[in-house]
C-alpha cells in the first residue's frame, strides 16, 4: 500500500511524516512523530484521552485521519509546557492531585486549556459540560473540575490571558 | 482488504467526479466522527474516502438574501454555534446540532453527516425537519433539492442517488413571532443517544398559533414529520386541549424499537411529553421574538 506523505505543523514546528491512508492522527502522533502524550482510551471518540487541537479547535485525534493534517496546525499536550515551565493548568493538576493513573490527564489538560482560551471565567457547570467528553475512571472528576476553576481564577488574578483569537 | 485511497478535493465538481468513479465503496467524509468509528469496527471498508472539508461551499454558513440561512453540509457544530446570527434565528436547530457528542465531537461533526449517517436518533434531524430545511444534493446528473424529511430511507440508509453528495441545508427566514426548540430525552445529561428527540417550530400571532411543524426522532425507523401534531397546534392558543391532541398525535405515529435505552411503551409515552415541553419552549421564544 502506498504511503502518504504529510507536511504539517505540530506545536509550532514544521513536521513531515509518512502514513497509511487509514491511519488516524493519533496513530501518526504516537508512531512516526513519537509524541506519546496523547493516549488511546477507546478509539471511538468517547473518552477524550487523545484530545488535541486542530487549527485551534478541540478534537479527538482518534477520529481524524492522519492525512487530514496536511497543511494544518496541530497542537498536542507536548506543546503545553514551555520547556521546564509547566502551564498553570499542569501545575494546578499536580498541586491538587487532579489525577491518579494519568491516562486521561493529557486529554483533560488539552481540553481544559481549550476551554480557558475560549472562556476565562467558566462556571462549574460550564467546566463539567465542556469536559463531558473526557472520561476519568479514577478521580470522580471533582478534583479535576476544581483544578480548572482554580487555575482560571489564578490566571485572571495574574492577568494571564491566553487566546487563539 | 482493498487499498484505501484518500482524496481532499478543493472543488465540488472534483469531489463528484471522484466519488462517482469510486463506486459503491467510496465514502464521503465530513467530520468523520461516524465514518472513522465504522471503519474501526469493520462495519465499513471504504476503497476511497472523499474529504469534503476543503470545499468552500460545504464549510460555510451564510445568511441568504431573504433572511434565511444556507449551511454547508460539512460545517461543524462548534462553527455553527459561533455564527453571530444563526442561533438567534434558529435556536432550536442550533441546540439540536450542539447536542451531538462531546466538545471534541462538536469540533468536527456536521449536520450533513448526522443526516447522511441515517440514524433514526440523529439529534439534528428532527429540528431540521421542524424548521422546514431543504437540502441541496449534487451528483453526476446535476443538482436537486429535497425536503430534509425525504432524505432518510431507514436505519443507516438515505434516498440519495448513487454518486450524489449532500451539499448544504437551506433554512427559511423566521417571521416575527416565530421560533423553534429541540429537546431530547436521555438517561444522563450528556454524551448519549436520544431515547426520543422532538423538534418544534411555530409562529404565534396575538397568542394564536398560526403555523407549526413537528419533527420526532428515535421512535421509528426514520425521523418523522408529524403533520397531525402540527395541525392540532395550529389555530389554538396552545391550551391544554391542543397540547393533549398534539401529544396524542405524536404517540400515534410512534413505531419504536425496544432496546437498552427504552422500551416501546416508554418511548411512546415520552414522545407526547417531549412534544408538550418542546412546544412550551418554542412558544416562549416566539413570544420574545
Amino acid at each position: 500500500m502506498a504511503k502518504l506523505h504529510v507536511s504539517t505543523t505540530v506545536n509550532d514546528e514544521p513536521m513531515e511524516f509518512l502514513c497509511e491512508p487509514n491511519d488516524t492522527m493519533l496513530d501518526a502522533l504516537r508512531g512516526p512523530l513519537g509524541l506519546t502524550g496523547s493516549k488511546e482510551g477507546c478509539a471511538t471518540g468517547d473518552c477524550g484521552a487523545c484530545s488535541i487541537t486542530l487549527n485551534d479547535r478541540l478534537v479527538c485525534s482518534c477520529l481524524m485521519l492522519a492525512a487530514e493534517a496536511e497543511g494544518q496546525d496541530v497542537r498536542t499536550i507536548e506543546g503545553m509546557a514551555e520547556g521546564e515551565k509547566l502551564h498553570p493548568l499542569q501545575q494546578k493538576f499536580l498541586e491538587v492531585a487532579a489525577l491518579q493513573c494519568g491516562i486521561c490527564t493529557s486529554g483533560m489538560l488539552v481540553a481544559s486549556d481549550a476551554l480557558l482560551r475560549k472562556n476565562s471565567r467558566p462556571s462549574e457547570e460550564e467546566v463539567r459540560f465542556w469536559l463531558a467528553g473526557n472520561l476519568c475512571r479514577c478521580t470522580g472528576y471533582d478534583k479535576i473540575v476544581r483544578a480548572v476553576l482554580e487555575t482560571a481564577a489564578d490566571m485572571r488574578e495574574q492577568g494571564i490571558r491566553e487566546s487563539w483569537q | 482488504m482493498a487499498e484505501l485511497r484518500y482524496l481532499a478535493p478543493h472543488s465540488l465538481d472534483e469531489a463528484i467526479s471522484a466519488f462517482a468513479a469510486g463506486g459503491n465503496t467510496a465514502r464521503i467524509m465530513a467530520g468523520g466522527t461516524d465514518l472513522l468509528v465504522q471503519m474501526r469496527s469493520g462495519a465499513v471498508k471504504p476503497g476511497l474516502i472523499v474529504d469534503i472539508k476543503k470545499i468552500a461551499e460545504m464549510t460555510e454558513v451564510e445568511q441568504t438574501a431573504d433572511g434565511g440561512f444556507r449551511i454547508g453540509a460539512a460545517v461543524p457544530g462548534a462553527v455553527l454555534a459561533e455564527h453571530p446570527r444563526f442561533g438567534k434565528v434558529w435556536p432550536g436547530v442550533l441546540e439540536a446540532v450542539n447536542l451531538i457528542g462531546s466538545t471534541q465531537v462538536q469540533g468536527r461533526a456536521s449536520a450533513g453527516g448526522n443526516l447522511c449517517n441515517g440514524s433514526p436518533a440523529g439529534d439534528s434531524v428532527p429540528a431540521m425537519v421542524a424548521a422546514g430545511a431543504v437540502v441541496t444534493l449534487q451528483g453526476p446528473n446535476g443538482r436537486r433539492e429535497l425536503p430534509v424529511e425525504k432524505v432518510p430511507a431507514g436505519p443507516g440508509r438515505t434516498n440519495l442517488l448513487p454518486g450524489e453528495i449532500l451539499v448544504s441545508f437551506t433554512l427559511p427566514p423566521q417571521p416575527s413571532g416565530a421560533s423553534d426548540a429541540y429537546l431530547r430525552m436521555i438517561p444522563r445529561t450528556e454524551m448519549d443517544i436520544a431515547v426520543v428527540g422532538c423538534g418544534v417550530s411555530l409562529t404565534l400571532k396575538d397568542g394564536v398559533c398560526t403555523a407549526a411543524r413537528v419533527g420526532l426522532g428515535a421512535v421509528a425507523p426514520m425521523v418523522l414529520l408529524v403533520e397531525a401534531a402540527a395541525q392540532a397546534l395550529i389555530g389554538s392558543r396552545l391550551d391544554a386541549a391542543a397540547l393533549d391532541a398534539a401529544a396524542a398525535a405524536c404517540r400515534a405515529v410512534c413505531r419504536p424499537i425496544d432496546d437498552k435505552r427504552g422500551t416501546i411503551a416508554y418511548r411512546t409515552k415520552v414522545a407526547g411529553v417531549l412534544l408538550k415541553r418542546t412546544t412550551a419552549i418554542a412558544a416562549q421564544r416566539a413570544q420574545d421574538n
